[in-house]
């Protein structure tokens, strides 16, 4: 009895040290409801409850360049994009493998800028990309990757670890997203509506040497072979915004391994006249983003290549389909109206998702 | 491996763990193979040093041990044969004649031992001072310094080893037939980044026996384990950014700065040491292994030579049993003592030579902290003030005969802060690049008047927030509490060992929780090895 007793107090010591720290842990780690709110856009995914033909995977060159919610308005394609801040070639590959454990698309759109980094950049983008992530092997590779030589994969396990620090910076934030997550973006779309032309050329200064890097390159083929075993047709794409450089010979190379792999590339940068997209109007940080319009003009696009040449189907007809995006259009709708608000009333969008004031 | 790394809690784990599990056989050869992994962890050329060091003590260990019962035997045989005056005569040449032997070995080894530590330790400090000397007789020509690491603790397990020889020339026990048991003595991990400096006989009874699981044992060890990690992580790694901004800017930082930024490092260094002793204490506690205690709460201390007796003792009483005690009385000190007596009159006379001991002892403890003229004058400063002291006795008693102070709680305290204050004030040698620069910053306490600024916001610029002296204020409000409780109701962990389950428990998960959230550690902060690793 006595025995008992001792291992039912252990167990219950056990079980409220563990809720204790899982309490502090969620307490501390960021919530990123305002101003840098990327570190959201990989948790979001996992609230999704359809299913998509289209899978965006990238950096900022898809988050902030495609919009699902035109797709579907014009074209019926349900799509979703798993973009982050500087997400890097290993960590899209890491990307699209979670999304293949619970989804098959028919088509994924890869954005090809991040060709350029060849080994891990910085911690804070790692853990924005990660923390969000379901546990799996796809996230235990995406950290073995990306990791900085002063990160410690313990850290991502224990996040109170890295973040214990925070306790002196809790806001009231910190309390009212402790169990819950904000909803901030429209099917991994980072909506702006504000305007900031690009008024310089940008001219690519001379680099040492123009070759993607071998990781790069290691990652772009296992991304290409885990879409041919799944069967889904893979676009590789550059995005229409001028920052950061696109050279020509990283041009050539995407055209070359494009044809040698049989998989189609799209230059969005050399059409964009022909788009329509006018960097004086369609970018609200002078090139280095596209805002709302330019997203628009581009997904309207890109909606007649996925339907007609790759086939992606109508959903509109679906009635759970159209419940569910009839919801994504209303907070799309209201989400431009608000920033609309604010620029009327500011003069500039207000730290995004922060409540106007 | 840093003590404060996740390899390290991850490694100690690992260890207990097949300490417990795999046959109690296996425990101290298990210890062995840790040790070594560790130190091969640390540099894979370092083993080198450590097992020349090992085999050197071990064989000489032999052979001071054989020639010893060589002469004890030989003692015996005669026994029979000779005439009782004979056996005195014979027993005496042979005895001398052993000794004799036993002596070159001892000294042999000791050449070998502390010359590996003077090459690797301290030839880039004479090679420095050849140079400056040279520079400073308008020479050119400048010696090339070398490019040798410093193997990890070797100041540590070089004086591990010799008090071990020592003691065995000296008859304290017999020698260690087993080379490898001998290898564990030097390299056992927890000791070997920043000790205790065991001796054999106080270390190997608990080393190498066999030690069942006990939870209360380990659940001990483990919380002294968690007490050192507050300590580092939550105090002297916190206060760290501080005392460094103070003290690497001392144009910037003068004056009532460097009263803070000598009580800071006096704090960080407090809680970095002790902190890492019971993180080594705690280990060995968690395996069954009983080491000697290293601290006694030092800065309640009422006086330097007290201070000395609380603060690193395991290094104090090193170098009182090994060089101060033998050197105060060898023959020539002794004959120096006689002279001096009769020179100098018989009070002084005695003290000259106790003092000539005092300034060598203090100036090796001074070379062995560094290789640098700092540490030196550090060394020579404390043996200064203990002379001063001593000095001064007469003039204490007559102040005391006159004011009944003495005991009163006010002068007590009186006596504790003037010892902290002293102690920190010689500790800045520690801190500032040279010494002409020590005694310079230590100048403007008193003659920089810039004490306002202490409260105009400039303590909140250099590298502490407000956040961060609130935890400090804590931690050290914790530090002072639990001593307060130690001195009143005796230890705090027996105390909680022996109080309800739910209470230890929630005192352990506690301290876990404040390592956990207040600790300087991780992205954003340096990991810090602990001072005393680099002595």
């Amino acid at each position: 009895m006595k025995r008992l007793r001792s291992i039912g107090f252990s167990v219950v010591a056990a079980v409220l040290c563990i809720a204790v720290l899982w309490l502090a842990t969620r307490l501390v780690v960021p919530k990123y409801d305002t101003g840098i709110v990327e570190g959201n856009l990989t948790a979001e995914y996992y609230q999704e409850t359809t299913k998509h033909d289209v899978i965006f995977i990238g950096d900022c060159e898809v988050y902030e360049t495609f919009s699902p919610i035109t797709l579907w308005e014009k074209y019926g394609i349900t799509s979703y994009i798993r973009g982050n801040a500087q997400q890097l070639m290993w960590q899209s590959y890491s990307m699209l493998e979670d999304t293949l454990r619970t989804e098959k698309p028919k088509v994924v759109v890869l954005g090809v800028i991040g060709m350029k980094y060849d080994t891990p950049q910085k911690e804070t983008y790692n853990r924005m990309t990660l923390d969000g992530m379901r546990w799996s092997a796809a996230k235990v590779g995406a950290i073995e990757a990306s990791r900085m030589p002063n990160e410690s994969f313990v850290d991502y396990l224990f996040p109170l670890l890295r973040y214990h620090s925070r306790w002196s910076a809790l806001t009231a934030s910190d309390l009212k997203y402790l169990f819950t997550r904000p909803k901030l973006f429209n099917n991994g779309y980072y909506m702006r509506v504000d305007v900031k032309p690009a008024t310089t050329v940008l001219v690519g200064k001379k680099l040492p040497d123009y070759d993607f890097g071998a990781n790069a390159y290691q990652y772009l083929d296992r991304i290409v072979q885990l879409c041919k075993d799944d069967g889904i047709e893979l676009i590789l794409n550059k995005a229409p915004v001028i920052y950061p450089y696109w050279y020509p010979e990283w041009d050539k190379q995407m055209v070359d391994y494009a044809a040698a792999h049989g998989i189609a590339y799209y230059n969005f940068l050399a059409e964009k006249d022909a788009i329509g997209i006018d960097l004086s109007t369609d970018t609200y940080d002078a090139g280095l983003h596209l805002n709302l319009s330019g997203v628009e003009k581009l997904s309207t696009r890109l909606g007649a290549i996925l339907s007609q040449d790759f086939g992606v189907p109508d959903r509109r007809s679906d009635a759970t389909l159209a419940a569910d995006y009839a919801k994504k259009v209303a907070f799309y709708d209201a989400m431009r109206d608000r920033q609309l608000a604010e620029i009327a009333q500011y003069g500039h969008v207000l730290g995004f998702g922060a409540p106007a004031q | 491996m840093l003590f404060t790394s996740y390899a390290f809690v991850a490694f100690v784990a690992v260890v207990a763990v097949l300490y417990y599990v795999l046959p109690k056989k296996a425990q101290w050869p298990l210890l062995l193979l840790a040790s070594y992994v560790f130190y091969f962890i640390a540099g894979p050329s370092f083993l080198i040093y450590i097992t020349a060091t090992v085999v050197s003590t071990w064989y000489a260990g032999l052979r001071i041990g054989r020639i010893g019962a060589a002469h004890a035997a030989d003692a015996e045989a005669g026994k029979a044969t000779r005439s009782k005056e004979d056996r005195k005569a014979v027993k005496a040449k042979a005895k001398a004649k052993a000794k004799a032997k036993q002596r070159a070995w001892l000294v042999a080894c000791l050449l070998f031992n502390f010359g590996i530590l003077a090459v690797v330790k301290y030839s880039n400090f004479a090679i420095f001072n050849v140079n400056s000397l040279l520079a400073a007789f308008g020479s050119p020509d400048k010696l090339s310094f070398l490019t040798i690491a410093l193997p990890m603790g070797i100041s540590f397990y070089t004086f591990k080893t010799m008090s071990y020889l020592i003691d065995l020339y000296r008859g304290k026990f017999p020698a260690e037939r087993n080379v490898f048991r001998l290898a564990l003595f030097t390299s056992f991990f927890p000791q070997l980044v920043q000790g205790p400096i065991s001796r054999f006989d106080d270390l190997s009874k608990s080393l190498f026996e066999e030690h069942r699981f006990d939870r209360r044992v380990v659940l001990s060890g483990l919380q002294r384990i968690l007490w050192g990690f507050f300590k580092k992580l939550v105090i002297a790694d916190r206060i760290l950014a501080g005392v460094t901004t103070l003290i690497k800017n001392p144009d910037q930082y003068t004056g009532a700065f460097v009263l803070v930024g000598m009580l800071f490092y006096a704090l960080q260094l407090y809680a970095d040491f002790t902190g890492g002793i019971d993180i080594t204490i705690g280990i060995s506690e968690m395996l069954g292994i009983k080491v000697a205690e290293n601290f006694n709460a030092p800065f309640l201390s009422r006086n330097i030579t007290d201070y000395w007796r609380r603060w690193h003792i395991t290094m104090g009483t090193w170098f009182r049993d090994y060089i101060f005690y033998p050197m105060s009385v060898a023959q020539p000190m002794l004959r120096l003592s006689r002279w001096c007596r009769e020179k100098l009159g018989e009070g002084f006379g005695k003290r000259v030579t106790v003092y000539m001991a005092t300034i060598v002892t203090w100036f090796a403890t001074g070379i062995w902290h560094g290789s640098s003229w700092n540490f030196i004058a550090w060394g020579l400063a404390n043996g200064f003030v203990i002379i001063l002291s001593h000095e001064c006795e007469p003039l204490y008693k007559r102040f005391h005969a006159r004011f009944h102070w003495k005991g009163k709680p006010a002068y007590t305290a009186f006596e504790v802060v003037r010892t902290v204050l002293l102690m920190s004030s010689i500790r800045l040698f520690d801190c500032y690049r040279d010494v002409p620069l020590t005694f310079r910053m230590f100048g403007t306490m008193f003659t920089t008047f810039n004490y306002g600024r202490l409260f105009d916001g400039t303590l909140l610029k250099i590298g502490l927030s407000g956040a961060d002296y609130a935890v400090l204020g804590v931690g050290l409000a914790v530090l002072i509490g639990s001593r307060v409780v130690k001195d009143r109701t005796g230890d705090f962990r027996e105390r909680l060992a022996a109080g309800p389950a739910w209470v230890r428990t929630a005192a352990t998960f506690a301290l876990i929780l404040a390592i956990l959230v207040l600790g300087a550690y991780g992205i954003g902060y340096d990991a810090k090895q602990f001072i005393y690793n680099q002595f």
